[in-house]
Parts: C-alpha cells; sequence; structure tokens
C-alpha cells in the first residue's frame, strides 16, 4: 500500500472518529429532549435533524459551505478570530458530524424512549436531582443505544462523499478522504488506488454496522 | 406516633379514589382486595400522581395542599418507596442499589441495616440474578437507607418465603423504631397488616370502608 493510500485511511478514520467525537454531546442532548420533553417548536427540530438524511448531500454540502465561508454567519465570525474552516480538515469534520448526527439522535432517542420512566421515578423519590438521574440511571440505561448511535454515524461519516467534496474539495494530502479518493483517483483513471480505497472503505465500514447491529441487538 | 394527615380526592381514568384519614399512628396500613387504589395511594403520597384536591401532610411537613398550590417535588418528599413492581436500577449492582439515595440524616448504619434484611451474601451480585423474594428486600434496604421522613412500603414481602418473612418483618420493625420513620404499608394479608400496622384502612371501591385498629378493622373469616 502506497503512503499517500495509507494517509488516505488514517485521515478519513481520524476525521470520522472527531466527526463522532463532535456530534455526540448535542446529538444525545437532542436526542433526550425529543424523547423526554414537550416543547414549542419539537416537530420542527424533529425535521431538521432529519434532514441531511434525506436532502442531497451535494446540497447540506452547499449550505454548509454558505454558513462557514468567510461571507457567511459562522464562517464571519470566525474569520474575525482568523480561523478559517472551508477547504480544511476542520471542514471535512464539520461536514461529517453533520450528515451523522441524524443516526445517532435516531437510535439514541430510540434508546431513551426504551428507559422505563419508573426508574427515573425511583431515583427522584431517594433524592436524586435532574442531572443524577440522567447520569446515574437514564443514560447507562441508554448507554448501548448510544453507542450503537454513534457507530452508525461514524460509518456514516466515513463514507461521506457529496458535502464534504462541497465544503473541504479534494485536496490531497490535506482533505481528501477515502470517498472523495475513490471519486478523484477513479476520475484521474487511477483504478489501482481507486479499487485499493475502495477496499479499505468495504472492510471499515463492515466491521463498524456489524458493532453497530450488535450493540442495537444487545440494547 | 406520626401524624398521618391524608385528605385528598384522585382521579384515575374512570375511576375516583376518594382518601380521607388524620391518625395518631407509627404505622397505617392499607388493606383491601387487590385492585390499584391502594398502590395509587402510596404514588399520591410519593408524589408521582398528582390529587385532583385535597392536602397530604406527614408528621406536619406538608407536602401537597391543592388550597395552598403546594406540591412539593418527588425528590424532596423524602419517601423510602418500595414500589410493588421494586423496580431495582438493573445496571447496578446490590450494593449501588441499596446506596443509591444520598440523602443526609436519618439513616441505619448499612452493616446493621444488611445484617437485619439478611442481605450480606448477595452485596455483590446483579440484580438481574436476584429471586423475587431476595429483590424485594434489596428496595427494602435502598429505601431505608436513603434518609426518609415516611415509608411507603407496596406489598413488600409478598415474594419473601414465609420461613423468612416473620424475621424480616420484625427486623423492617426494628429498623423502623430505631428510626422512628412513619410507615404506610399497603398489604392484602390480614395477618401482616395486623403485625405490621398500629391503624389500618381497608379500602373498598376507591374508597375508605373502615378505618381502625387492626384488629377491629380486619375482617374475621
Amino acid at each position: 500500500m502506497s503512503a499517500e493510500i495509507r494517509d488516505i485511511a488514517i485521515f478519513t478514520t481520524l476525521a470520522a472518529l472527531a466527526a463522532t467525537a463532535v456530534m455526540l454531546v448535542p446529538g444525545v442532548a437532542v436526542a433526550w429532549l425529543l424523547a423526554r420533553r414537550q416543547f414549542p417548536g419539537k416537530s420542527i427540530v424533529e425535521t431538521l435533524v432529519s434532514l441531511p438524511l434525506v436532502m442531497p448531500p451535494v446540497a447540506t454540502g452547499l449550505m454548509l459551505l454558505w454558513l462557514f465561508s468567510r461571507r457567511g454567519p459562522i464562517g464571519g465570525l470566525l474569520a474575525r478570530l482568523g480561523i478559517d474552516i472551508v477547504f480544511t480538515p476542520a471542514a471535512v469534520v464539520i461536514a461529517m458530524a453533520v450528515m451523522g448526527l441524524p443516526l445517532l439522535v435516531r437510535t439514541a432517542r430510540a434508546g431513551f424512549e426504551q428507559v422505563t420512566r419508573r426508574y427515573e421515578q425511583i431515583a427522584e423519590t431517594l433524592g436524586a436531582g435532574p442531572w443524577r438521574v440522567f447520569s446515574t440511571v437514564t443514560l447507562p440505561l441508554a448507554a448501548r443505544n448510544i453507542l450503537a448511535g454513534a457507530t452508525l454515524g461514524f460509518s456514516r461519516a466515513l463514507g461521506e462523499f457529496g458535502a464534504t467534496i462541497v465544503v473541504a474539495g479534494s485536496i490531497p494530502g490535506r482533505t481528501r478522504t477515502l470517498a472523495v479518493g475513490i471519486y478523484s483517483f477513479t476520475e484521474n483513471g487511477q483504478d489501482r488506488q481507486a479499487a485499493m480505497l475502495l477496499a479499505i472503505s468495504v472492510s471499515i465500514a463492515f466491521v463498524a454496522v456489524l458493532a453497530s447491529n450488535r450493540l442495537a441487538k444487545e440494547a | 406516633m406520626a401524624a398521618f394527615d391524608l385528605d385528598f380526592t384522585l382521579q384515575q381514568g374512570e375511576f375516583t379514589l376518594a382518601f380521607s384519614v388524620k391518625v395518631e399512628a407509627r404505622a397505617l396500613g392499607l388493606f383491601g382486595a387487590s385492585g390499584s387504589a391502594k398502590a395509587s395511594a402510596l404514588e399520591a403520597v410519593a408524589g408521582l400522581r398528582t390529587p385532583r384536591r385535597g392536602t397530604i401532610a406527614v408528621n406536619g411537613r406538608v407536602l401537597f395542599d391543592s388550597d395552598r398550590h403546594l406540591n412539593t417535588s418527588v425528590r424532596s418528599r423524602r419517601t423510602g418507596y418500595v414500589p410493588q413492581d421494586i423496580l431495582l436500577f438493573p445496571h447496578l449492582n446490590v450494593r449501588e442499589n441499596v446506596v443509591y439515595g444520598l440523602r443526609e440524616g436519618n439513616r441505619p448504619d448499612l452493616r446493621v441495616l444488611v445484617e437485619l434484611l439478611e442481605l450480606s451474601p448477595l452485596m455483590d451480585r446483579r440484580v438481574g440474578s436476584l429471586s423475587g423474594g431476595e429483590r424485594q428486600r434489596v428496595a427494602m434496604a435502598r429505601a431505608l437507607y436513603s434518609g426518609p421522613d415516611v415509608l411507603l412500603f407496596d406489598e413488600p414481602l409478598a415474594a419473601v418465603d414465609l420461613p423468612r418473612r416473620r424475621r424480616i418483618v420484625d427486623a423492617l420493625l426494628g429498623i423502623r423504631d430505631e428510626l422512628s420513620v412513619p410507615l404506610i404499608y399497603v398489604t392484602h394479608l390480614p395477618e401482616e397488616a395486623l403485625t405490621v400496622a398500629d391503624w389500618a384502612l381497608l379500602i373498598d371501591n376507591g374508597r375508605i370502608a373502615a378505618s381502625g385498629p387492626p384488629r377491629d378493622v380486619m375482617p374475621s373469616d
């Protein structure tokens, strides 16, 4: 395996792990809110979170490009701090996180919904406040589903193509991921490299989905 | 002696539970044919159900008063609740379940409690591996160790084997007296109501059909 292929595989895995870490806290928080709380605009939040699942990934990428470009609302703020996002590895992580988030939220939400409310009530009778109830009862009882959701989100992040290529491009040694690499190599007629990336993608995705299914089954 | 002031109406779908008792006792026994009314009454005291109107006060501590719009949160009611479905935390072992309640104050010595409820050999077991009777004893220990101001026990010995039941009842009453915590005890067994309670309420059809010393209230068959 050439150094280039190896670096793409390592970069993609690290970026997907970083994306999973980024989506974990907001994803679990949103999943809990959707499972346990009634609030105005809940169906809007539900829809927004699921949107990246059904929208063309390229369109999601375009939205991110607009948000994070120097003239965009978030990118503009960051630019003033001297931080550029678009066409950097950070853009890869953001694209992956946004695309993986719906899968994490859906699976984690199902996990929270499976936790019997009565356990939480008993914890309250024993004097536990909301945070203690969440961290010692709800979260551990939903943990397997959350882990399964994170694994699914990670798998989605690994294979992300459409949003990544729009917001991060395909810069060799900088933003090129497995999926983007397969496309770029194929387009350039470098079939051997494309095939190697393909084999790596299949192996990682296979292990990740297998792990996610195991976790969901045991949950 | 504790002052129980339970005067409330609870709506449960089509069914209305009307509860009205004001009595000084150490242990109040709720007795009656099986049905959800007794469990609902305990849940109202624990704060897990909100009465339509009325007052709930134990030992002068008002937990609920519809006229004053007072409804103490579940967490602050300081109840030691053992529901009929027990509900030990499945992801924690026996010891972790018993010490879950962290309130300061009126709690028994852990070693004595474990000894009296015959839990020593179980402390490191997963709760999934326990028998029904073992689970009930763990749930009682968890409630007692949480530093409660009132104990709410719903058929806590139903699954405990008969030879052990007598000993556990004695242990329970011993701890109760030592901590002087008032107890509300639901049972469908007359002999248990006679042993545990010093005031009994016979619940029938969502109402208090009789109220008095257990010997007078219990149906003599």
